[in-house]
């Protein structure tokens, strides 16, 4: 069952970062513009029977293989830790359209905590959304860690890019729990 | 940080909570991602994945209904003229009621029904329609055994228990982002029964109008309402964006058990 997950999981993350990645350069591209960016993902499923400090049950395994883009995301390959206590697990958020684009996020959970956060898709469709994105998107990375430590289980609010961003990080949330 | 508990009845810290596990249940319903969360001993339970599937289920007959933008809602079909009551889901009235209540409860800072341009008068239940099917919708989970539970429609939050729960809910920690600073996390709001929604402007827009004036609310911040039902914190929230003042005070004297949180 693990494996099938991991699969699916894996088999989702790189079809969503096949066909809905934008990128663009402000020089030439248009909105609208998709590059489908080159991949490298890769799955390392763990039998690891790590044990996790609070609800969550995994156990030391790699949910899914990372899509590592060439020009703005500095993706990394998931990681899994076995061991008596370490559990780490890599969770990509779902694509959330807004007006501007998608967005997507990916979290790594170590022992039921986020300790890392990356974003995946941004909007990148011309020079005013990337200076804005240059500026949000460092904070959103801080910030759902920043969220994590104070242990949240839901997300309120109402806008749009960062609701976009909320969603996909409850939506990272989630997933982290949909097993 | 602020703290709300907003207990049906007194909480007691005499019973064992029990090690529960969560499990999380995630689809596009009404237009936007509903996450339902439960906890229990054994989350992977087949009751529990039964009652999930009806609360989506359920929202997805609301959506049939009451859709503003399916053109084949029921809401609609009735707008243009192209149904007859009869074929119509009795939902269209116990929402149109409500709406009635919702105006006459916030002094009008809430109206479901807006005048157009040219003269016709549109009725839009949207602003009450996702609070009260997501409160509808609870009933699902509220008669499975032993589990606790919290929705999350589009932002808007109901937690609440199943049977048996009631000595050892559990909390549910749920941050309000700030609306100034995009995915920030402004406040925490911890809930083990109730409902929870946001209002506000942000990067969204001004998407709610001044029923008084027919103009859009334009400003920063947002209103949170957290109280013992969605529907009701719903509708608060409304209209403490249009008026947060006069929404307060209306609160205080009529709904006393809910809360305003302003950022």
């Amino acid at each position: 069952m693990r494996r099938i997950t991991l699969w699916v999981l894996s088999t989702i993350s790189t079809l969503v970062l096949l066909f809905s990645y934008h990128t663009s350069t402000s020089s030439t591209a248009r909105a609208g513009t998709s590059i489908i960016a080159p991949q490298s993902t890769t799955a390392t499923g763990s039998t690891a029977t790590g044990s996790t400090t609070t609800g969550s049950s995994a156990s030391g395994t790699t949910a899914s293989g990372t899509g590592s883009t060439s020009a703005a995301a500095t993706g990394s390959g998931s990681t899994a830790t076995s061991g008596a206590t370490a559990a780490s697990e890599t969770v990509d958020g779902s694509v959330v359209s807004t007006r501007f684009g998608n967005v997507q996020v990916q979290i790594t959970v170590e022992n039921g905590q986020i300790t890392k956060s990356v974003v995946l898709q941004v909007p990148w469709n011309n020079q005013k959304d990337q200076q804005i994105n240059a500026r949000a998107v460092p904070t959103l990375n801080s910030e759902a860690v920043k969220a994590q430590s104070a242990d949240i289980d839901m997300v309120s609010g109402a806008t749009y890019t960062s609701q976009a961003y909320l969603q996909s990080l409850q939506s990272a949330i989630d997933r982290a729990h949909l097993s | 940080m602020t703290t709300l508990e907003i207990p049906v009845r007194p909480h007691t810290t005499t019973g064992v909570t029990p090690t529960l596990g969560r499990k999380a249940f995630v689809e596009q319903v009404m237009g936007m991602p509903v996450s339902v969360h439960i906890r229990a001993t054994e989350p992977t339970r087949v009751d529990i994945a039964a009652a999930a599937a009806a609360v989506f289920a359920h929202l997805r007959k609301v959506d049939e209904v009451l859709s503003t933008w399916r053109t084949d809602s029921h809401l609609l079909r009735l707008q243009h003229g192209t149904a007859t009551t009869d074929e119509l889901h009795p939902w269209l009235a116990d929402v149109t009621l409500l709406c009635l209540e919702a105006e006459d409860r916030t002094d009008g800072l809430f109206s479901a029904w807006r005048a157009r341009p040219a003269g016709r008068t549109v009725f839009d239940p949207t602003g009450l329609v996702k609070g009260w099917a997501v409160a509808a919708a609870s009933a699902h989970l509220e008669t499975v055994p032993e589990i606790a539970w919290s929705i999350n429609a589009g932002g808007d939050i109901a937690v609440g228990t199943g049977r048996g729960m009631h000595d050892v809910a559990p909390v549910w920690r749920v941050g309000i982002e700030d609306p100034r600073v995009r995915g920030q996390i402004a406040e925490v709001v911890t809930l083990t029964r109730g409902g929870m929604a946001t209002s506000g402007a942000a990067i969204r827009g001004a998407h709610v109008l001044d029923p008084r004036t027919g103009s859009a609310v334009d400003r920063p911040g947002s209103v949170t309402v957290v109280g013992p039902d969605l529907l009701w914190a719903d509708v608060w929230a409304t209209a403490a964006w249009v008026d947060p003042d006069a929404a307060q005070a209306l609160m205080a004297a009529r709904d006393p058990e809910h809360h305003l949180i302003r950022l």
